[in-house]
C-alpha cells in the first residue's frame, strides 16, 4: 500500500495550485457577487490544458489519471466553488459521456473542442419533473426520416451557455415492459428551436453558468444519438459515478480553503486576552475540521485510485460524494461560526464558502440518492 | 542556440519554515523550484522561440530534485541533469556547487548560461558569478532586460534600483533578476511530455571529480529564524510633541543616533 502521490501527480496539483491562487481566487468574490462566469480564466485554463486533464492525448486531452484530476477540482474549488464546479462539470459530465460512449466522429467533432478548451462541456439531464427520478424525463426524441425531433425542458443545467453542444437525454421510445427508453443525443447549442436562458438567482456557485433549455422540435442527424439506442440510460450511470468522484473532490477543496481561514483566524482573533485558538472550544471545531477534510480527501483519493485501476468503484464514489459534500456543509458551517459576526460579513469569504458548498449535497446526485445507491451496493433489496 | 540554465531547488519561504537544532526541518517543508531560477527558465524558452536551439536545465542535488528538474521540463526545457551530491558527507557550500557545475561545463559547448540572481533560501548570489569565472567567460548579473543578435547580446540591468544597459559577446553567464519576464505555468500536456523527456543523473566519478576537490570553503555555525517582531510603540500628542518623543527615543532607547 502507498499512500505517497506521484510525482506527476504533485506537479499538477502544484501547477493547479499556483494557477488557482494566482488567477481564480482574486476574483473569487466579484464573480459571486455579480453572477458572472468568469470566461476569461476558462481560456486560460483551456490554454493550460486543464480542461482536457483526464482526456486521452488521442483527442486533444493531456491523457493524466483520475486522481490528478481529482487534486486538480479540488485546488480550484479551494480558489472558487463556481468555478470548480463548472469545470467539473465540462470535464466529467460534458466530456466523460462523449469520451466513453462517443464514436470515432462524435469524438473528433465534439470531444476534443473540449478537451482543447476551445468550448464547454454540458450535460443536460435533469428536468422540472425529473431530478432524482431520470426515469420521469418527459423530453422526447422521435425519429423522422434520418433526423431525430426533440422536444421538451431541461433544467439547471450546467455550462450550457458556453458550450458548442449539450449531450440531453430524451425519452427514445418504450420498452416491452411499457418502460421508457432513455437516449443521450448530441445537440448542437446553435440548432434551430434550442434556446439557452440562464434565468436563476442561486444561492451559491454563482461564478458557475446555470441554464434553462428549451428545445422546440429540435432536429439531430441520426448519428447524433451517443452510446447504445438499445442499452438505455444505464449506461450513462457510468458517467454519474465518474463525476461524483469529482464533487467529493471540489468540497473537499472548498473546506479546505475555510478551514485554513478559520485556523489562521483562531490564532489571531483575540478574546478574553488571548487567541481563541487557545479555547478548547476552538480547537475541538479546528480538530473535527482537519480530521473529516482528511479522510474526505482520502476517500475521493480512493474512489479515484480504483476508477484508474479499472475497478468497480460505484460504492466508493457515492461514499466520497457523500461524506465530503456533508463533511465540507459542517467545516464551513464551524469556520463561519469560528469568525463569529465576522463570519457573517461577505468580505470574509466564508459566508460564500458555505453557500458554495450546499450544492455539492444537491448537485450530481442528492445525499438521499447516494444512500440509495450505496444501500443498493451493499446488498439492501 | 545551446542555451543552459542553472536552478536550485529551494524550500518554499512563503510557506512556514521550521528550524530545529540550526537544521531546517525538510519534512514540514515545501519544496519549489528558486524563483528566480524561474525567471531564468522562462528566458531561455523565449530565447528558444526566437532563436532555436536546446535548453538544458542542470541542478547540483539529490534525487529529491528531479521534481523540479521535470518540472522545468514541463515549462519548455528539452533535457535535464542532476549533479548527484549523494557521494558528499561533508557540508556542501558554494564552492562545492560551483566545482561540480564547471566540471559538468568542461567539456560542453554554450552559447549562454542562466541562472536566478540568487535563490531565496541563503540570498549569496555566488554560485552562478563562481561559475562563470570557473570557466573564463563574460558574466552580467541582475539582468531585467535580454536581447541577442548574433553573437552579441544587449541587456539591462537592474543596479541598486537604477538601469545599467550593457552590450556584451556570447558566450555569456547571465543572473536574472525580478522583472525580467513573467514566467509560464507549465502546461499539462508539458507535465505529462516531461516524463519521456531526458534526465540524466551524473555522480562524481562521471564528473571526474573527487570528494577531496569539493570539500566546502565555510562551515555553518548556527541557523536560527529572524527573532519576532515586538509590538510597536504608538506615539501620542501633538506633531511636535511626537517628533520630540521620537527624537528621545531613537537617542536613549535605540541610541541610533
Amino acid at each position: 500500500m502507498d499512500f505517497e502521490l506521484t510525482r506527476e501527480q504533485r506537479m499538477i496539483r502544484d501547477m493547479v495550485r499556483d494557477f488557482a491562487e494566482t488567477e481564480v481566487a482574486p476574483i473569487a468574490d466579484e464573480v459571486d457577487r455579480n453572477d458572472r462566469f468568469p470566461k476569461e480564466t476558462f481560456e486560460k485554463m483551456g490554454s493550460l490544458g486543464l480542461l482536457g486533464l483526464p482526456i486521452s492525448e488521442k483527442y486533444g486531452g493531456a491523457g493524466a489519471d483520475t486522481i490528478s484530476y481529482a487534486l486538480a477540482v479540488e485546488e480550484i474549488g479551494k480558489a472558487c466553488g463556481g468555478t470548480g464546479l463548472s469545470y467539473a462539470a465540462s470535464v466529467s459530465l460534458g466530456a466523460g459521456p462523449l469520451a466513453n460512449f462517443g464514436t470515432e466522429k462524435q469524438k473528433e467533432t465534439f470531444l476534443v473542442p473540449i478537451a482543447k478548451g476551445d468550448t464547454l462541456g454540458s450535460f443536460g439531464l435533469t428536468e422540472p419533473n425529473a431530478g432524482s427520478d431520470a426515469g420521469g424525463t418527459k423530453t422526447t426524441a422521435v425519429l423522422k426520416g434520418d433526423r431525430y425531433v426533440i422536444n421538451g425542458e431541461k433544467c439547471w443545467i450546467t455550462n450550457a451557455s458556453y458550450a458548442q453542444a449539450v449531450t440531453i437525454t430524451a425519452v427514445n421510445g418504450q420498452k416491452k415492459n411499457g418502460k421508457n427508453i432513455i437516449s443521450a443525443f448530441i445537440v448542437p447549442t446553435d440548432s434551430p428551436g434550442f434556446k439557452i436562458t440562464s434565468p436563476y438567482e442561486k444561492m451559491g456557485v454563482r461564478g458557475s453558468n446555470t441554464t434553462e433549455l428549451v428545445l422546440n422540435d429540435v432536429e439531430v442527424p441520426k448519428e447524433n444519438i451517443l452510446g447504445d439506442p438499445d442499452k438505455g440510460f444505464g449506461q450513462f450511470l457510468h458517467t454519474l459515478d465518474g463525476g461524483r468522484i469529482s464533487i467529493g473532490a471540489l468540497a473537499v477543496g472548498i473546506a479546505e480553503a475555510a478551514y485554513q481561514k478559520a485556523l489562521a483566524y483562531a490564532n489571531e482573533r483575540k478574546q478574553f486576552g488571548e487567541n481563541i485558538g487557545k479555547f478548547q472550544a476552538i480547537q475541538f471545531k479546528l480538530a473535527d475540521m482537519a480530521m473529516e477534510i482528511d479522510l474526505a480527501r482520502t476517500s475521493v483519493h480512493k474512489a479515484a485510485w480504483l476508477k484508474d485501476q479499472n475497478r468497480p468503484f460505484k460504492k466508493e464514489a457515492a461514499y466520497a460524494k457523500l461524506f465530503s459534500s456533508e463533511m465540507a456543509t459542517r467545516v464551513c458551517n464551524q469556520a463561519l461560526q469560528i469568525h463569529g459576526g465576522y463570519g457573517y460579513m461577505r468580505e470574509f469569504g466564508i459566508e460564500r464558502m458555505l453557500r458554495d458548498t450546499k450544492l455539492m449535497e444537491i448537485g450530481e446526485g442528492t445525499s438521499e440518492i447516494q444512500r440509495m445507491v450505496i444501500a443498493r451496493e451493499i446488498g439492501c433489496f | 542556440m545551446n542555451i543552459y540554465v542553472v536552478m536550485k531547488r529551494t524550500f518554499d519561504t512563503e510557506e512556514k519554515v521550521e528550524i530545529n537544532d540550526g537544521i531546517i526541518d525538510e519534512e514540514g517543508a515545501e519544496f519549489v523550484i528558486n524563483p528566480y531560477d524561474e525567471y531564468a527558465i522562462e528566458e531561455a524558452i523565449v530565447l528558444k522561440e526566437a532563436h532555436g536551439g536546446e535548453i538544458t536545465v542542470v541542478t547540483v542535488g539529490n534525487e529529491d530534485a528531479e521534481k523540479e528538474l521535470r518540472t522545468a521540463l514541463a515549462m519548455g526545457a528539452d533535457q535535464a541533469v542532476l549533479l548527484d551530491t549523494e557521494d558528499l558527507d561533508g557540508e556542501i557550500d558554494h564552492y562545492t556547487i560551483s566545482e561540480m557545475l564547471s566540471a559538468f561545463f568542461q567539456d560542453k559547448e554554450y552559447d549562454i548560461i542562466l541562472g536566478g540572481n540568487v535563490a531565496v533560501d541563503d540570498g549569496a548570489g555566488q554560485v552562478a558569478p563562481r561559475l562563470a569565472e570557473k570557466l573564463e567567460i563574460n558574466q552580467l548579473t541582475t539582468i531585467t532586460k535580454l536581447d541577442i543578435d548574433g553573437e552579441s547580446a544587449y541587456i539591462e540591468r537592474d543596479v541598486e534600483g537604477d538601469v545599467e544597459i550593457v552590450e556584451a559577446n556570447l558566450p555569456l553567464l547571465v543572473t536574472c533578476q525580478q522583472g525580467l519576464n513573467e514566467p509560464r505555468y507549465p502546461s499539462l500536456p508539458g507535465i505529462m511530455k516531461a516524463k519521456k523527456k531526458p534526465l540524466e543523473t551524473l555522480d562524481l566519478d562521471d564528473l571526474d571529480l573527487d570528494e577531496d576537490d569539493l570539500e566546502a570553503k565555510t562551515r555553518t555555525v548556527d541557523r536560527f529564524l529572524p527573532p519576532e517582531k515586538d509590538a510597536g510603540k504608538r506615539l501620542e500628542g501633538e506633531p511636535h510633541e511626537q517628533v520630540q518623543e521620537l527624537m528621545s527615543l531613537l537617542k536613549n532607547e535605540a541610541k541610533v543616533i
